[in-house]
Order: C-alpha cells, then structure tokens, then sequence
C-alpha cells in the first residue's frame, strides 16, 4: 500500500516536472500547459511525500483512537442517583418532580427523556436479593453510531473525543434517529411546536473540551463510573473480570454491541437481565444498510442502459412490421 | 385606444379561465351541483381534520399524537408514507409497461396511472410535513446537510427528484386543458427521459423504504427484519400498482363516469384482466419471496408464535389469497372477480406496511400492542388528508383530459 502511494501519486510526477524544466532556470517554464501541470504535479507530490500519513483510495478508519469513554460498574453502584443529579444541574435541565433523594422513583423502570439525560433503574439480583442492582442508562456514545448513520441531514457528529453531538440547526425532526438507535436513546420534545429538537446525553462535550470530565463521571461517590481512554478502560475492565472472576461475568457490555460503544458496562450478572438489548450484531449498524446503498450507482449505470435499449428493441421492431406491411401493399397493388 | 384593448383581453382571459374553472357553469349552478352526499360527508371530515391539523401545527405533535420517545413514529408515516408511496408506483409501472415495453393497449390507464403516482407522491409529502417536526426545513437535506450514509437522504432526494418527474410525466394533460399546444409538444419531447429517471428513482426509493428498516436490526421483529427486506418492498410495490391502477380505474368509472370516455370505458374490461394477470404472477412471486426470507434467516420456529400466526395472516390472508382470487377472475374471465381480488391486494399492501413500521418495530418493549393504537385525533387528521387527496383527484378528473382523449390531441 505505501509502495503504491509513492509511486503512484507522488513520483512519476515530480519526474514530468523534471523532465520539462530540468535544464532550464527556474521559472522560465511557468506559462506553457505541459509545464503548468508540471508544477502542478510537483506541488501535489511534494504535499504527499511532506504528509507522513499515507493516502490510499479506500479509506480505512477504526474510530478516533484516543477516544474517551466511561466504565460503568453495576456492581458498585448503590443507586444514590447523584449522577442524575449533576447530569441534571451540568446540563440545565428542569428539576424533576420527585426529587434525586426519593427512592420511590425505582419502582417502576424509567427512560431517558427530553428533560432526563441519564437514569438510573433498580433491579432484582438473582443472586442476593438483599442487594439490588442499580443499572445507569444514558446515551452509550457508539463507536460508529446508528442515528448518525440515520440522519439524513448530518445533524450527528462522532467527535474524535469520543461523544456522540447533536447539531438542532440542522435537524427536520424526522426522527428517524430515534427509529434506528438501538438503545432508545434520542427523545424529542413533542411538547414544542416551534422548536422540537433531539434531547440526549453528549458525553457532556462543552466540558470535555475544557479538559473536564462528565459530570455524572465526576459526582459518582462509589467510583462506579470511570472516565478514561477507551482502549485503557477496556483493558482496565478485563483485568478485573480476571482478577474477581467471582464478582463478575466474563463480558464488556460495549465492548463489541453495535460494534462498540464508549460506554462500557460491567455486572454480576448475564446483561440481558438488566434490561441490556442482548440482540445486537457485533458490527456496526451502519453495516446493515451498506449492501443496499451500494447497489445505488449500479442502478444508476444500468437501467438507463437496460431499459434504453429495451425502448430501442420495441421501436425497431415496430419499425421493421411498419415496412413490412408498406412492402406487402406494394406488392398487392402491383399485383 | 391601447387601454381599451388590454381590457378586452384581460377580460377574456378572465371568462376563459373561469370556464375552465367552473367547467362551463356559472357560479350558481356550480355550487348546487357542489352539494352532493359524498360532498356532505367530506365537509363533515374536513371540519373536524382541518381544525385538528392547525392545532398540530399551533401546539406541537404531542396535542394530536401519541408519539412518544419509543414510539417516533405513528400512522402519519404508517399509512401515509409506508402504505402510500407503494401504492403511488402506478405511474412508474403502468409508463414503463406502455413506453418502454410497448404495452399499447394500455393507453387509455397510463394517464391515470400517472396521476394517481403523482398525487400519490405529493400527498405522501403532505403526511410527512404533518409529521416532521420542523416541517418548514424539509428542504435541508438538499441544501444544509448530507447526510449520504442514510436510507432516508437517498429517500428525501428520489422522492422530491420523482415527484418533479411525475408532475412532468403529468403536465401534458395540464397543458392539454390550457391547450397550450406549444410548451406540451415540448413536454412530450421527454417522455422517455422521464419514464427511464422514473423507473431508477422508483426501483431505489421503493426498495429504500424497506432499506430504511435494516438499521433496527434489535427492534424490528425477526420475521419482517431480513435482508430481503429492499427486495420485498420492491417487489411488492410492483403488484400495488398493478391491483391499485383497477382500484383507481374502477371507482373513476363508477362514480366519474362523466368524465370519462368511450374508449376509456370499453377498454376498462380487457384491460383489469390484463392487469389482473400480471398482479397475481408479481404476488406468486413475493410470496415466494417472503418465504424464502424466513427460510434465509431460518425463522421457522417463530411461524408458531402470536407474531409469527399474525405474519402468516398477512402473507396468506392478505397475499397469497388475493392472488388467487385474482387468478380464479382471469381463468374465469370475471372482471367482477378481478377487482375484488385488486381491492384486496390493495388491502394487503397497506397491511404490509403497517406492519413493518408499526407492529413489527418495537416489538419486543411491554404493552407494545397497546401504544400503536393511534389517538382519534390523528385518525381524523389522516382521514381529513385522505378526503383532500380524493377531492383533488376528482377535481382534475372532472376538468383535464385523464380519463377521455382531447380530440385535438391524441398522439401521446
């Protein structure tokens, strides 16, 4: 691949220029075509060879790499719902009617919503039902997220900070976000008439740009949540799978789901229990609809040609009969 | 002098025009014929719909839906977008079948058909700008942002691309009313242009529609999510034209019988068994193919759920029984058969498409069954729109030359 981007961009274009102006001074080839393109060639060759990336047709991207993430460990958290607190206060969002110290809240599970970025929901262990298991729930900031690939707009960045942004001046309010993230993540304020936008957790971006760390991260009391790189976070959660192989299950919730997220999840118990959808393909959604779009330019090339000719065929047919007929009435009259 | 004849013309612009307008009746005797029970009963619906459609538009989605933030979308896309645009490939079906395959005989429906996809189209638009929740930027995707990775960017630009296409696949029986003879030679011109852009933007958005579901993979239920889901939307949209151009032809010949001509409803008979014919084969066909898609992602166990005896309703009740009314019609040559079978299919399509984006997706949440149940308010929004389309549609029957030639001009 590298040969190929040397030698097939760079090179034999600077040896054009060469060749032109070689022997002349320089600037005195500046006006004719062959020298324009020359220099041309030299420019852009020179840009190249300066880029120590390599530039290739295909363009391979495995996610921003120093992405951050979040490690959310079920089994330390108490459901003191201080991280829907401080979700609430970073964010401005309105004050919620029972307030973050009612427990009332966990007996029935609740969602995310246009005025809620993040909840957190209790669940039944069916290993000690003494200690009950407090699952947070917010946007899981997806490697190659499904309501970027859904949005027909762009209104969904993927920053290389890792948070999933949501730009309202763009949005229509198709929804279809909505439709496609396989969290149910994305809400939308039906309430407004004018100014319905998407409401979503955005890794709080603003302070991550500050060099601050999200706010529910920061305001976690049992060190349930830790922010870090992904890649660290990752390898952080398998060595405490290895080292409390008793404590946990052997699986990253994240790590692959959707083709990964930068929320990743450990629990003691299966994750599909917890109300995880656990009927996610490893790869990325974006995948799903790959093979259809890409049928796009064939159609395009083909069916004018196809059915072109199809038109043609009928008409030369019909053309030919035309003849044949005019043919036959001569030779009647003649008769 | 000069003034005087500026006036006379203005003038009989203005008689013209109304004539056109009122279709040679003054304004009285256009308003009585105007009250009609069918009228009657449209007003009743529009007096409710319409208040009910400024109310979305003043208080926002939520006073009229129940969308939620599960539930995104409800009937407004449901019905009128899902359902409707299949039922709307008339035109790119019936102009490729008299075009390009020279089907000549079909003449007398290919001007129907292209005004039924036509309004079919625009109405299906009128749905999602009811829908959107910015409506007034509806344009953003060709203008503000691309979003190229998207089913629904290649649905936006086909679907505003092709309604371009059919308002000039349409326009010569518009010019023909105006008798404007000059700019309709020009629009005849690009007839096979138009119908070869119209059988590509069709073949993509119709098979994008099904696309657009492929991205739920955890929420669409196993039986509708499969990868053959572009194809069947395709296929399908194909067998709805066909059982939708009798539909259409049928009610015009009953209740629109005055704007018809001879030659439209003589051919009528002979031409539903054609298209009878070619319906049911396409059905076979998707049939086949839905059971294939079972077998690909060996769904099998399934069939025996609630979800899968409903899936095998909609394929066996609503599929292969239409099907083979419509064959038991052409065997028999029963025209009345055929259309019974037609208005099924027709059924069948709807129920497709209701299913897919509506009891399919969000399958798997609690209580799901119950929150589909749209509110009667957007009920009667989407029977308010319905009424609009059919009285448009009468409207253009009544005055341009679908349904009958323009003696002038016959050689489109």
């Amino acid at each position: 691949m590298k040969e190929r981007t040397e030698k097939g961009a760079g090179e034999p274009q600077r040896e054009t220029h060469r060749s032109e102006c070689g022997e002349q001074p320089q600037g005195s080839c500046g006006l004719n075509r062959r020298g324009f393109l020359g220099v041309m060639g030299a420019v852009s060759g020179t840009a190249l060879l300066a880029s120590t990336a390599p530039v290739h047709a295909y363009k391979k991207f495995e996610g921003w790499p120093d992405r951050y993430g979040m490690l959310s460990d079920l089994t330390a958290c108490v459901g003191c719902r201080s991280c829907e607190r401080a979700c609430n206060e970073a964010n401005g969002l309105p004050k919620p009617e029972k307030s973050f110290e009612d427990g009332s809240v966990f007996s029935k599970l609740r969602r995310t919503d246009e005025k809620t970025y993040t909840v957190v929901n209790r669940y039944e262990n069916p290993k000690d039902p003494e200690m009950p298991i407090y699952r947070k729930v917010q946007c899981m900031h997806c490697n190659e997220p499904a309501c970027a690939t859904a949005c027909p707009i762009h209104a969904y960045s993927k920053t290389p900070e890792g948070a999933v942004t949501y730009d309202p001046d763009k949005c229509f309010g198709c929804r279809y976000c909505m439709v496609a993230c396989p969290f149910g993540i994305p809400t939308y304020d039906y309430e407004s008439a004018f100014q319905p936008r998407i409401y979503k957790c955005v890794l709080c971006y603003d302070r991550l740009k500050v060099g601050q760390i999200p706010a529910c991260a920061q305001a976690c009391p049992m060190e349930a949540i830790t922010f870090g790189k992904r890649s660290d976070l990752l390898r952080l959660a398998h060595e405490r799978i290895l080292e409390h192989p008793d404590r946990y299950i052997d699986h990253v919730y994240g790590e692959k789901e959707a083709g990964g997220t930068s929320w990743l999840y450990l629990s003691s118990v299966p994750f599909g229990e917890l109300g995880f959808p656990t009927n996610l393909p490893d790869r990325p959604l974006v995948e799903e609809t790959k093979g259809f779009l890409s049928s796009v330019p064939v159609v395009f090339a083909v069916w004018p040609a196809l059915f072109g000719m199809i038109y043609a065929s009928v008409q030369h047919r019909d053309a030919l009969q035309t003849e044949l007929k005019e043919q036959q009435e001569k030779e009647e009259e003649r008769q | 002098m000069n003034h005087h004849e500026t006036a006379v013309k203005t003038d009989n612009f203005r008689t013209w025009f109304m004539d056109k307008l009122l279709m040679g009746m003054d304004w009285s005797d256009y308003m009585r014929q105007l009250i009609t029970p069918f009228n009657i009963i449209a007003a009743i619906i529009l007096s409710i719909g319409l208040p009910l459609i400024a109310i979305r538009f003043i208080y926002g989605l939520a006073s009229v839906t129940h969308a939620s933030q599960d539930y995104p979308w409800g009937i407004f896309l449901g019905w009128g977008l899902f359902g409707g645009v299949p039922l709307s490939a008339t035109g790119f079906v019936l102009a490729t079948a008299y075009y390009i395959f020279g089907f000549k005989k079909y003449k007398p429906l290919v001007r129907l058909a292209v005004l039924t996809g036509f309004l079919g189209y625009l109405f299906a638009v009128i749905y999602l700008l009811c829908d959107l929740g910015r409506p007034w930027r509806i344009y953003y995707p060709m203008i503000i942002g691309f979003g190229t990775a998207s089913v629904l960017f290649l649905v936006a630009w086909h679907v505003a691309t092709y309604l371009t296409v059919q308002f000039l696949e349409f326009s010569p029986a518009i010019l023909e009313w105006l008798q404007s003879k000059r700019v309709r030679k020009w629009a005849l011109s690009i007839t096979i242009a138009m119908t070869i852009a119209g059988i590509i933007l069709s073949t993509l958005h119709q098979s994008a529609l099904g696309a657009m579901f492929l991205l739920a993979p955890g929420k669409v239920h196993p039986l509708w999510y499969s990868s053959y889901m572009p194809a069947l939307f395709l296929c399908s949209s194909v067998y709805a034209a066909l059982t939708m151009v009798i539909v259409v032809s049928t009610l015009a010949a009953r209740f629109l019988k005055k704007a018809a001509d001879q030659k439209f409803l003589s051919s009528l008979n002979p031409l539903t068994l054609g298209l009878g014919k070619g319906a049911s084969l396409t059905m076979y066909v998707y049939f086949v193919l839905k059971l294939i898609s079972v077998a690909h992602d060996d769904n099998w166990s399934l069939l025996a759920t609630p979800y899968g005896q409903w899936y095998l309703l909609e394929i066996i009740g609503f599929v292969l029984l239409p099907a083979m009314i419509l064959s038991l019609g052409v065997k028999a040559d029963r025209v009345g058969i055929v259309r019974l079978g037609a208005f099924a299919g027709v059924l069948g399509i709807v129920v497709n498409r209701i299913n897919t984006s509506m009891v399919a997706l969000n399958w798997n949440l609690p209580g799901h069954l119950h929150h589909i149940i749209p509110p009667w308010q957007e009920v009667a929004i989407v029977l308010a729109i319905a009424t609009i389309h059919i009285l448009v549609f009468r409207w253009i029957l009544m005055r341009m030359p679908v349904i009958r030639e323009a003696p002038e001009y016959t050689d489109h």
